[in-house]
């Protein structure tokens, strides 16, 4: 059984539904990533098994506990963590305090972890004094990956971390996730640059109008010339 | 030659001394309504109502002490009785927060629903202070009245002017510096003050950090009942305590916090002192200064003042007018357009 | 429908109120009372117009009122001939540099684009001017002063009908709420309500400072009335005849006959700007008026623009206000620039349109209404209220005076929980807005 399971989940922000039995699931360590045309249900896929939205049907499983009651918050406590795409620093604080507040509900040491993330953006520790707002766009989203390492989650989850960034950030952002997944994090992205993402991913859902059109690994996916026609441009 | 040297001091009397004092008083003020904005994000127009209660309690306080025979020497009682002040106002603050604002925050309701919302606190506010204390003018400030007089201060250098600090106006500087560090020192290097900063940056991302608005929300409201009734009552030493007054700080304290950028702490501190040193110099008659620093025999024919202190106010709304029309964000960019 | 049987209903138990006041107290009493009623309804209309249909948050109500009262004693009183004559050439310079500011002020304002040069010279012309016209009109404003200052010591009006001082007390309201609305509008909601609580501050400060111009604490007593006068009734043929025919005391009776006059004056412009409100909520105006405060983004999405309309609310609402305050001062029959206090004419009228039923014009009425009623009322019921409470102490215990003595701040409180409770537990009001389809 996988790791992480949203299993068959069907809902919506109150209105219609956006979800239909959509399924998702990520292994330890590896990388799943969410891709499919604007308006797919991606980002509310993401978000219902962070428990943002509550589902009509379906249940999310972490680690073989059924979290579907839980709030994001406790899921938090969980070990699961997410990045949303907008606003995902306090900009008016500087970058080590803001990994400190990712840190927020550990009560042991945290340096080691600091110290990790630090490794994993060496940039980081070059302006962990300067306010997280006065960063660049690909600054701005190591502070908030690096953020969400703070809590040691075991699954990590990344709303189109790329979105707004140059390709050459984008290339050294997906290495960087890379590395974190080494380190036996699962990880959950939706992203829009699907031909980049797909290229990193073990795993890939292809969603349609919040429906699963496509599952497969990530090689496959873009081996697929179906796959290739109608989402990857050819 | 001594003419230069006595216009310095005569500036220093009327000009220097009560705008650093009034300046301190509306600087920690406007870091109470800077924070309930930068936390709960509206513009608190109880707190001057709030300063009054607070200070009204310290008076209680204090007088219960003076009756008792209870003092602080050469410092007024009113020091020894701000610690229950404090608490008395954080305890109605807290009360009003649970009956009032939270019901609105859990509905996410719009800004101007929590403003109006604050009206309704001011006036019960209001009601209870008056009701309690009545409409008049209190004097409760004892001990030293001066560190230094102007006699001492004319004897000591031979000038013809005079120069004469209050215990109250050293009070208020000693006191506002030490507040000041000590909430700069909480909301930047402890951890309840640092979810506070991450609360009132970005909301949804400190509750998924796991921070507890509940507990954000209300040690602010503390703090802000600590900064209202410390201004309030020193504010009530330097001059005298009554009601209505301190309903018409509301507009100084504002302009200050929004000179100074809402939300944002140090903002608050320049923002006071701009608006008390703006106020102080525009309504200040020159005369004398004129006379003393021009030559020869000219003298100055009328007050030569800018702006009679019947328009105080006029300076602080100009100063808020001109800010919001050259930039809205103040001075140390705040969080509001 | 039932809705609209039980807005009747209202109506009627407030109409059945206040005759019952006649009956129990005077009539006299009643219709002091039923005015006040008929004016705080037009004040809250315009704060209806402004906060109902746009979401405005105006505390500055009691400067746009102070601004009517002072139309309607500028435009009523006799000129006093020897303050002119003491004024001399001061007056006219002083007048001409007023006019060069607002003109030189207003010439920068549409030529230039906007921007920060514009908002700077915009700002020096108006202290420049500020300055000119303290050298200048300082000395005026003494020797006009001091022309018989226990009588008058001041410009007087220009003598016209009082009348007219309606509309004219509305254009200034406007005129000011222009200025204040252009720099606060388009910002946050927080900064509309901060200015307008300065500004009106600073209209009474200058209406109680500036004696050449108000007399300040001294008051203007005797504004000429719309209406005649008992004395001139009570020897009036025809006025005594009908007294004879009704069988009613000639004293009393010309009281209750110059009310009635100015009830039925009130009552005119009441219908009047409520017929006008009404229609306006109906036309395309309104619904667009009511997107765009349910819907900022969507709104603007759609290309309105929303400061601009803002604009022309918050002006339109501060207009009313000024008729209904030159309304007020003309029934007070004198200009009492310390009368004013924000929680009368403030806070009090927010009352009345958030009890009333913020959106709907009728409930701004009832609000106005209702409220005024029981904050007339309420004094001696509380007064009363705290005898019986401490009638069981001794008469000169000092808690007692004390309690009874502050019987009349209990109104504050009493009036801010009543703000608190309706809006917490009766958010849109005693007659609710219409939800259209």
């Amino acid at each position: 059984m996988s790791y992480l399971i949203g299993d068959q989940m069907t809902g919506g922000y109150g209105g219609a539904d956006i979800l239909h039995d959509c399924t998702i699931a990520a292994e330890k360590g590896e990388i799943a990533v969410i891709v499919g045309p604007n308006g797919a249900g991606k980002s509310t896929a993401m978000k219902a098994v962070f428990g943002m939205l509550s589902l009509r049907k379906g249940r999310v499983v972490l680690d073989g506990e059924d979290i579907t009651k839980l709030t994001p918050q406790d899921r938090v406590a969980k070990g699961m963590a997410f990045v949303p795409q907008n606003n995902n620093v306090f900009p008016s604080m500087s970058v080590q305090e803001n990994l400190e507040m990712g840190a927020f509900l550990r009560r042991d040491d945290i340096d080691t972890t600091m110290e990790q993330v630090f490794e994993l953006f060496p940039i980081l520790k070059e302006k962990r004094r300067q306010n997280a707002g006065e960063l660049s766009g690909g600054q701005r989203q190591q502070v908030a990956v690096g953020r969400s390492l703070m809590t040691q989650p075991k699954l990590l989850m990344l709303d189109e971390p790329t979105a707004g960034v140059s390709p050459i950030v984008m290339d050294e952002l997906f290495d960087r996730i890379i590395e974190v997944a080494r380190t036996g994090i699962s990880i959950l992205m939706v992203e829009q640059n699907a031909r980049q993402a797909l290229n990193i991913a073990d795993k890939g859902y292809v969603l349609v109008q919040g429906e699963n059109r496509y599952t497969d690994t990530g090689e496959a996916l873009l081996n697929d010339p179906e796959v290739r026609k109608s989402f990857l441009g050819g | 030659m001594s003419e230069p040297l006595n216009a310095f001091v005569l500036l220093a009397n009327f000009v220097l001394v009560p705008a650093v004092a009034y300046g301190s008083q509306l600087a920690l003020g406007a870091l109470g309504v800077t924070l309930i904005y930068g936390i709960l994000r509206f513009s608190n127009f109880a707190h001057g109502d709030t300063m009054a209660f607070g200070t009204m309690f310290t008076i209680l306080f204090t007088w219960w002490f003076q009756s008792m025979g209870l003092n602080l020497g050469p410092l007024p009682t009113a020091l020894l009785a701000l610690p229950f002040g404090i608490i008395a106002c954080a305890i109605f603050v807290l009360l009003s927060d649970r009956l009032v604002y939270r019901f609105y925050r859990k509905q996410r309701a719009d800004p101007v629903i929590f403003v109006i919302a604050s009206v309704g606190v001011m006036f019960v506010m209001n009601g209870v202070v008056r009701f309690i204390i009545g409409p008049d003018d209190q004097n409760f400030a004892d001990g030293e009245r001066f560190i230094i007089k102007a006699r001492e201060f004319k004897q000591i250098t031979g000038l013809s002017e005079g120069l004469a600090i209050k215990v109250s106006q050293g009070i208020t500087v000693v006191t506002m510096i030490v507040v000041v560090a000590a909430l700069f020192w909480f909301l930047n290097k402890t951890r309840t003050g640092k979810s506070m900063r991450a609360y009132s940056d970005n909301e949804d991302l400190a509750l998924l950090s796991g921070i507890n608005p509940d507990r954000v929300v209300m040690v602010t409201w503390m703090l802000a009942a600590a900064l209202a009734t410390i201004a309030g009552t020193l504010y009530g030493l330097d001059k005298s305590f009554k009601p209505f007054t301190y309903f018409q700080l509301l507009l100084p304290i504002f302009a200050s916090a929004i000179v100074g950028g809402l939300g944002n702490p140090l903002g608050a501190i320049a923002g006071g002192f701009v608006i008390a040193f703006s106020e102080i110099t525009v309504t200040y008659a020159y005369k004398k200064f004129a006379n003393y620093i021009v030559p020869g025999d000219w003298k100055a024919d009328g007050l030569m003042q800018l702006l009679s202190t019947n328009y105080k106010f006029a300076v602080s709304f100009v100063i808020l007018l001109l800010v919001l029309l050259f930039r809205p964000t103040g001075i140390f960019k705040g969080k509001a357009v | 429908m039932i809705g609209s049987l039980r807005n009747v209903v209202y109506f009627l138990i407030m109409a059945g109120l206040i005759v019952l006041v006649g009956q129990m107290q005077s009539w006299n009493v009643a219709l002091s009372i039923l005015n006040l009623c008929l004016i705080s309804s037009i004040m809250a209309l315009g704060v209806n117009i402004q906060w109902g249909y746009a979401g405005l948050f105006n505390v500055g109500v009691m400067g746009f009122a102070a601004l009517g009262g002072l139309a309607a004693m500028l435009i009523s009183m006799p000129p006093v001939k020897e303050a002119w004559a003491a004024a001399g050439s001061g007056a006219f310079i002083g007048f001409l540099i007023f006019i060069a500011t607002a003109v030189a002020a207003l010439l920068v304002y549409n030529k230039l684009a906007k921007g920060t040069l514009r908002s700077t010279l915009v700002m020096l012309i108006v202290i420049v001017g500020g300055v000119l016209l303290r050298i200048f009109f300082d000395p005026t404003t003494t020797a006009i002063e001091k022309v018989n200052p226990a009588a008058t010591g001041f410009l007087g009006g220009m003598g016209l009908p009082v009348l007219l001082a309606w509309p004219v007390g509305g254009m200034l309201a406007g005129a000011v709420a222009w200025v204040v609305g252009k720099i606060t509008l388009g910002l946050r909601s927080d900064y509309l309500a901060i200015a307008t609580l300065g500004i009106s501050e600073i209209i009474v400060a200058v209406l109680k400072h500036e004696d050449w111009l108000t007399r300040g604490v001294k008051n203007v007593n005797g504004i000429p009335r719309p209406v005649p006068y008992e004395i001139n009734l009570q020897n009036a043929e025809w006025f005594l005849s009908l007294c004879e025919r009704l069988g009613a005391d000639p004293v009393t009776f010309s009281s209750i006959f110059v009310k009635l006059c100015y009830t039925i004056l009130f009552a005119t412009v009441l219908l009047l700007i409520l017929w006008l409100s009404e229609k306006a909520l109906r036309s395309p105006w309104g619904r667009m008026m009511r997107a765009i405060r349910d819907n900022e983004v969507s709104a603007n999405a759609m290309g309105k623009d929303i400061t601009a309309r803002h604009l022309q609310v918050f002006v339109l609402g501060s207009v009313v206000v000024g008729i209904a305050g030159a309304m007020l001062t003309t029934l007070d029959g004198q200009l009492t620039p310390t009368a004013y206090q924000p929680l009368r004419f403030t806070f009090l009228i927010w009352v009345m349109v958030i009890v009333g039923g913020s959106g709907n014009n009728w409930g701004a009425v009832l609000g106005g209404f209702v409220i005024w009623f029981f904050w007339i009322e309420a004094e001696p019921l509380g007064i009363w209220l705290m005898d019986v409470m401490t009638s069981g102490m001794a008469t000169d215990s000092p808690l007692r005076l004390h309690l009874i003595e502050s019987a009349a701040h209990m109104r504050l409180m009493t009036m801010g929980l009543i703000l608190l409770l309706a809006l917490r537990f009766s958010p849109r009001g005693l007659i609710p807005e219409r939800t259209q389809q």
